[in-house]
């Protein structure tokens, strides 16, 4: 199919002209190629430099692994990541339900009632969506201390939750502007109360939108740094783990490439797995 | 039905308020106050070993003007800005709009997932995995250029005064430009075919529909994706904290890594919050202008 680059078949073209795009066209493919080689090759290399060994590593780098034993995907898993995995398993399911839970009733609020001083709140909720964190992470420490949260890994629960509510109730609450309030309005002359519309009428009507959600706090849970470092103490989640592994681990570096390839892999099978619903919610929060 | 009459119907409109209060309550808790603490904190001096927190004024933000890593730090930032313009708008607009215009759907859907993969990766897990790639005794970067022949150029990347702060940046185009590519295939796939067809009855080559249709086309996509960037650019904190710490001497620091090591390592919280401060007035002027955009744009259709 030809959009942007290719020519129909039905162009006035001359041979010479053919020739032409079909060089052009041979020079695109091989560049995509290329990309896709610098783009993939890295990832490769950290996962076959988890089998290898010390010395090997310190070898031709290009080589593939001469045995190939799990040992040093065992061992980052007993030394640390299987506690990191779980940390990060609890913390990105947890703020992920009170997020998606609270931005839905959030947005349920925002399109289906007749609020006063509505404006005031839509503002005051989407206006985070302006705020950084790393703004606010020195008063976040001391509260998170007053709080008796400080090193837990309910500090992150708590922040992960309170950062992502502005996006995903923008999110949500665009997909129930577009949803027709024909069916509600229908229900309530039925005699529904406002809480059976919700949890039996809008949450199944907005199932795609909060599946895109999920996922997106997922990706964002699993991945985050900035608070997790700060936060949480001895609860580690994956991306400060990786960094103590690395610390102790300093110099058996094989065992730091299988604890970087455990951390990356989930993720990357859930966008795979999950790719339509990715898309829908990355257009959906910046397209409109 | 209203059996309250105006009271009751009142009383019924301020109830409303109880699907929001959650949201509301957490956010101006957790977020909203911070912030505004913030400016407070940065107002103060902290004694680490008394506990005695002292009001200087703005002897902090006086301090920020003459420091000279804070200067280095914008500039890093600066510089992480509009590199990333360069790849991740403009770049991932035109790889965009090739593999749009090249394929069947689903070799489409193939690339965009495959630039997509290290988007979808932790930026601690790609730091630590460049932080290795850039390493002299064992990385790939180092063997590749000496296959080449290019033994000149050997170096250590990320212990360089010179080139630390820009092999960060290109570790981050690495990461990002599948994502914004994802974006701008998205906006591409909006435009109505008829625009195409009608370039093409008007014997426009590829190049020119690419400029005068694909380009004008999804402007609004790419407004967008150039405030996204700056004010992403700013926030960095990440890559850097994993793969230099700001090092070798402050040469790679940006504000967020400033920022920590200022109020985490040497306990200045209030010169800390000033740093802030500083991420949040250009994240704040990012952001209006993005709000100012979109509003422009809706009210054009």
């Amino acid at each position: 199919m030809s959009i942007a680059v290719a020519a129909p078949a039905s162009d006035r073209n001359a041979p010479a002209q053919s020739l032409w795009r079909a060089l052009a066209k041979a020079f695109l493919h091989a560049f995509l190629i290329c990309l896709g080689i610098v783009v993939l090759y890295p990832l490769l290399w950290m996962a076959l430099s988890g089998f290898k060994n010390n010395a090997q590593i310190f070898g031709n780098p290009f080589a593939l692994p001469i045995v190939w034993s799990w040992d040093n995907y065992v061992l980052a898993w007993n030394q640390g990541v299987r506690n990191y995995v779980t940390i990060s398993v609890i913390v990105t399911v947890a703020s992920g339900f009170c997020t998606v839970l609270i931005s839905a009733w959030t947005a349920y609020g925002l399109t289906r009632t007749r609020m006063p001083a509505k404006p005031i709140v839509i503002g005051l909720v989407l206006g985070g969506l302006m705020l950084s964190p790393t703004v606010a992470v020195i008063p976040l420490v001391r509260m998170m201390q007053a709080l008796g949260l400080y090193n837990t890994f309910w500090a992150l629960i708590v922040l992960y939750t309170a950062f992502r509510i502005p996006f995903s109730t923008f999110l949500i609450r665009a997909y129930m502007l577009d949803l027709p309030r024909e069916i509600d309005e229908a229900a309530t002359i039925d005699g529904a109360t406002e809480s059976q519309i919700f949890w039996r009428i809008m949450i199944p009507l907005c199932k795609p939108i909060i599946v895109s959600c999920v996922i997106l706090h997922v990706l964002f849970a699993w991945n985050e740094y900035l608070f997790a470092m700060i936060f949480s103490g001895s609860d580690q989640t994956l991306p400060v783990g990786l960094t103590s592994i690395m610390a102790k681990h300093g110099t058996n570096y094989a065992v730091v490439f299988a604890a970087m390839t455990i951390s990356a892999l989930p993720i990357v099978i859930v966008f795979f797995a999950a790719q339509r619903y990715f898309i829908r919610g990355l257009s959906e929060g910046i397209g409109k | 039905m209203q059996a309250g009459g105006a009271d009751g119907f009142r009383l019924r409109h301020l109830l409303s308020f109880r699907w929001v209060a959650v949201a509301v309550i957490v956010l101006g808790w957790f977020v909203y106050y911070p912030i505004v603490d913030n400016f407070i904190v940065s107002t103060t001096n902290e004694d680490i070993f008394t506990g005695e927190v002292t009001n200087i004024g703005l002897a902090n933000y006086q301090r920020l003007l003459g420091d000279p890593v804070v200067w280095t730090a914008l500039w890093n930032n600066f510089a992480y800005a509009v590199i990333s313009i360069v790849f991740q708008v403009f770049g991932a607009f035109l790889l965009a709009a090739i593999i749009e215009g090249l394929y069947s759907e689903r070799a489409k859907r193939f690339w965009r997932a495959v630039y997509f993969v290290p988007s979808a990766i932790s930026i601690t897990v790609t730091g630590l995995l460049f932080y290795f790639i850039y390493q002299p005794e064992i990385g790939l970067l180092d063997a590749l250029l000496r296959g080449l022949g290019l033994d000149s150029w050997v170096r250590p990347w990320l212990g360089d005064e010179k080139t630390a702060i820009y092999a960060i940046i290109a570790m981050s185009q690495w990461q990002g430009f599948g994502y914004s590519t994802l974006l701008f295939a998205i906006a591409i796939q909006k435009i109505p075919r008829e625009y195409y067809d009608a370039a093409v009855v008007d014997g426009a080559g590829p190049l020119i529909r690419l400029w005068n249709v694909t380009f004008p086309l999804t402007r609004e996509m790419t407004g967008l994706m150039i405030i996204v960037t700056v004010t992403g650019a700013f926030q960095v904190f990440n890559e850097v904290m994993v793969m230099t710490a700001g090092g070798p001497n402050n040469s790679s620091q940006v504000l967020g890594t400033w920022l920590y090591q200022q109020g985490f390592m040497e306990n200045d919280f209030g010169y800390g919050a000033a740093i802030a401060a500083v991420i949040f007035v250009v994240t704040m002027l990012t952001g209006t202008a993005q709000l100012i955009y979109t509003r422009r744009r809706r009210v054009q259709f």
